[in-house]
């Protein structure tokens, strides 16, 4: 370890190098490895036909997620309602199988603690701050909300973690993103990423951790300080963080595998040593005024396309590189837009508030707040409200937010990935276009021919209410 | 996993530039729960033109594969390199790869070859009618025209393809040195050594 001033990122690498190379990787210890349906299937498989056991069961925690439906999966009487796709039926099943027979914590389709694997991580008090954390998914950037290191990998590394707890690494580049000031009204943390895409491009964290910091990231609540970190692989980053704070010790106090008795006092302090240290260097830093962040919307088909909502489509000609006028081109027509179209004229048939990035109780507040006494539009066919999780699910209902979604005309359903990427029945007809709280705005992403606009939960609420994307602060009392 | 080290035969002369994963196979192909099979969904929309190139008489099961730029950008699926080799290829020559793709190939035996632009072309010209040698021992790619390309590959990898080692076994071994980091961290920093079992210790 260095004497020298060290960034968080810096400070959480050398707590967890269990031996250094000469080729300038290292053997990085993982805490907490988080397993679902879709990518572990060959991992276990790989584990069984070589005779390997999970070294860590206990570090290790599974719950399904992307496959499920959002509708009842239990009957009256508690049967299970069968899935009638049968390959999202085979991936549940193999899960529910392998997690029992590899030792490991599993929570199933139906226990009121299922929901997104990354809802579920924080909100059990699993993902730790100064933690490593994997998943085989993109979006475990997000745990770095909480000031652990986050990242995705794929099944060979799932496997690799479940046998040995390790992964062989090459330290990252460092970037800090720094947003001061004062957001306005209307603007959330979703503007703020998506912000911050639009600023860097979709490859402009690539081979980087960001630390996202400033007064901004300070003053949000751990669910909005998720959704920045959730989306750091939108703008290519390897993950994300934000220092844990004061905030971030309130949030997880309590919570069922979080640290207890002395273990807390001592994990406290541990925590609050991991701010980046005063001096320490940054390889890149941007630095980005509060006051230029409007409520935001997507219009193309890479998360990088981001307008104000009060902007108007661009002319693939009005960008300087001549391979982005192209993507442009081909964006505008997939997505039906003509350059010169105001964002705000254009209709909607779809809401999709849910993913990774917006399912958490705080979304759904944020969501209700615009819809309560008010209805979507009849142009709006298909409005759903997906929870990330059964326990956020369960505290929306306590508060009454469900009956304010189901009197918009939204429909209330059960803990799941979702629409965000279609793998469940939940998907966006063709040609059709849906204000979503999700992450991606990839071609098909939300089902074959699908137009994506990204969004905040307030700011889809507004679409549904209009039919059209809106500025929320219209609707603002 | 099968030790790499000469593949020759003949090579798809594809040349397409950044093709994502989701074009190597699509997400749909994604709800399988093995890594077998998968062949059948590759390149599926290109292969739904009847007179494809992967399925023709002369190219269908070749084991090497020629590309363009950015081969593998897109979503970190490893299912693009379980296709793959379901189709047959050992070796896919390209002058880049996305870095994830590159992995998961490596992971999977698959010998990721990068050259440049005029030694693909040179390559895709040959291709067309005759066979492509590789050779990893010597790091060159060569024609029966006494065309000779050297490529440069990590050493690590290298290695590891020659001598068909498997990396979570080659990890096992560091046993020690695990067992050593978790003993310090159940010392130094107990509330993270602990995972699912905090309720019970609780």
């Amino acid at each position: 370890m260095s004497n020298t001033a060290r960034t968080l990122y810096q400070k959480i690498w050398d707590a967890h190098v269990v031996e250094q190379r000469d080729d300038g990787t290292a053997l990085i210890y993982i805490d907490r490895h988080l397993v679902h349906e879709v990518t572990s299937p060959q991992a276990f498989e790989a584990l069984r036909a070589a005779g390997r056991k999970v070294r860590r069961p206990d570090l290790t925690l599974a719950v399904p997620d992307h496959n499920l439906p959002t509708t009842a999966r239990r009957t009256a009487d508690g049967a299970r309602v069968p899935i009638a796709d049968f390959e999202s039926a085979q991936q549940l099943e193999a899960l529910e199988r392998n997690a029992p027979a590899f030792g490991i914590r599993y929570i199933g389709d139906a226990d009121a603690e299922q929901g997104i694997v990354h809802v579920v991580g924080p909100e059990q008090g699993f993902s730790l701050p100064g933690a490593t954390i994997v998943c085989g998914d993109s979006h475990t950037a997000c745990h770095g909300g909480l000031g652990a290191l986050a990242f995705g990998i794929g099944t060979s590394e799932v496997e690799h973690v479940l046998a040995t707890q390790t992964l062989l690494l090459k330290q990252s580049k460092t970037m800090e993103v720094r947003v001061e000031g004062q957001l306005q009204p209307g603007v959330t943390a979703k503007d703020v990423v998506l912000h911050i895409t639009g600023v860097l491009g979709a490859a402009g964290g690539t081979g980087s951790v960001i630390e996202y910091t400033g007064s901004v990231i300070r003053d949000l609540s751990i669910e909005g300080r998720l959704t920045i970190s959730n989306m750091a692989i939108e703008h290519g980053a390897r993950a994300g963080l934000c220092a844990p704070d004061e905030k971030t010790f309130a949030y997880l106090k309590g919570r069922p595998y979080a640290p207890k008795g002395a273990d807390w006092d001592k994990a406290v302090a541990w925590w609050t040593s991991l701010a980046t240290d005063t001096g320490a260097k940054y390889d890149k830093v941007v630095v980005i005024d509060a006051a230029d962040i409007a409520p935001s919307v997507t219009w193309g088909t890479s998360p990088e396309d981001v307008l104000p909502i009060t902007g108007v489509i661009p002319a693939p000609e009005s960008f300087a590189d001549p391979s982005k006028q192209d993507a442009a081109r081909a964006s505008l027509e997939y997505m039906g837009l003509t350059p010169g179209q105001l964002l705000e004229d254009v209709e909607v048939q779809n809401i999709f508030i849910g993913s990774c990035t917006n399912s958490r109780i705080e979304d759904m507040r944020a969501a209700a707040a615009i819809l309560k006494g008010r209805h979507k539009a009849d142009n709006v066919k298909w409005a759903i409200v997906v929870p990330g999780s059964g326990l956020v699910k369960k505290q929306a209902e306590d508060e009454g937010l469900d009956r304010i979604f189901v009197e918009a005309g939204f429909e209330w359903r059960e803990p799941g990935c979702s629409a965000c990427l279609g793998m469940n029945p939940d998907k966006v007809p063709a040609g059709e276009r849906c204000a979503s709280t999700s992450n991606r705005n990839f071609v098909g992403r939300q089902g074959p021919g699908a137009r994506t606009h990204l969004v905040s939960p307030a700011m889809a609420a507004a679409a549904a209410v209009t039919g059209r994307l809106t500025d929320v602060r219209k609707l603002m009392a | 996993m099968e030790p790499v080290n000469q593949i020759d035969g003949r090579a798809i002369p594809f040349g397409r530039k950044n093709v994502d994963t989701d074009v190597i196979i699509p997400a749909k192909w994604l709800k399988t729960i093995t890594r077998q099979g998968l062949g059948r969904g590759a390149f599926e929309a290109l292969r739904a033109d009847p007179d494809n190139i992967f399925d023709s008489a002369e190219f269908s099961g070749s084991p090497i594969l020629i590309a363009g730029d950015n081969f593998g950008c897109g979503s970190s699926r490893e299912h693009a390199a379980w296709a793959l080799l379901d189709l047959g290829i050992k070796a896919v020559i390209a002058p880049s790869f996305s870095d994830i793709f590159s992995g998961n190939a490596f992971k999977n035996g698959i010998l990721t070859v990068v050259l440049p632009q005029e030694a693909i072309d040179r390559l895709m010209e040959v291709a067309q009618t005759d066979p492509v040698m590789i050779d990893l021992e010597s790091q060159t790619v060569s024609t029966p025209f006494q065309d000779r390309f050297s490529f440069e590959i990590d050493a690590f990898r290298k290695n590891c393809l020659i001598n068909g080692l498997d990396e979570v076994g080659l990890t096992m071994a560091r046993d020690t040195a695990i067992s050593t980091h978790e003993a310090k961290m159940r010392d130094q920093l107990p509330f993270l050594a602990r995972g699912t079992d905090a309720v019970a210790a609780a």
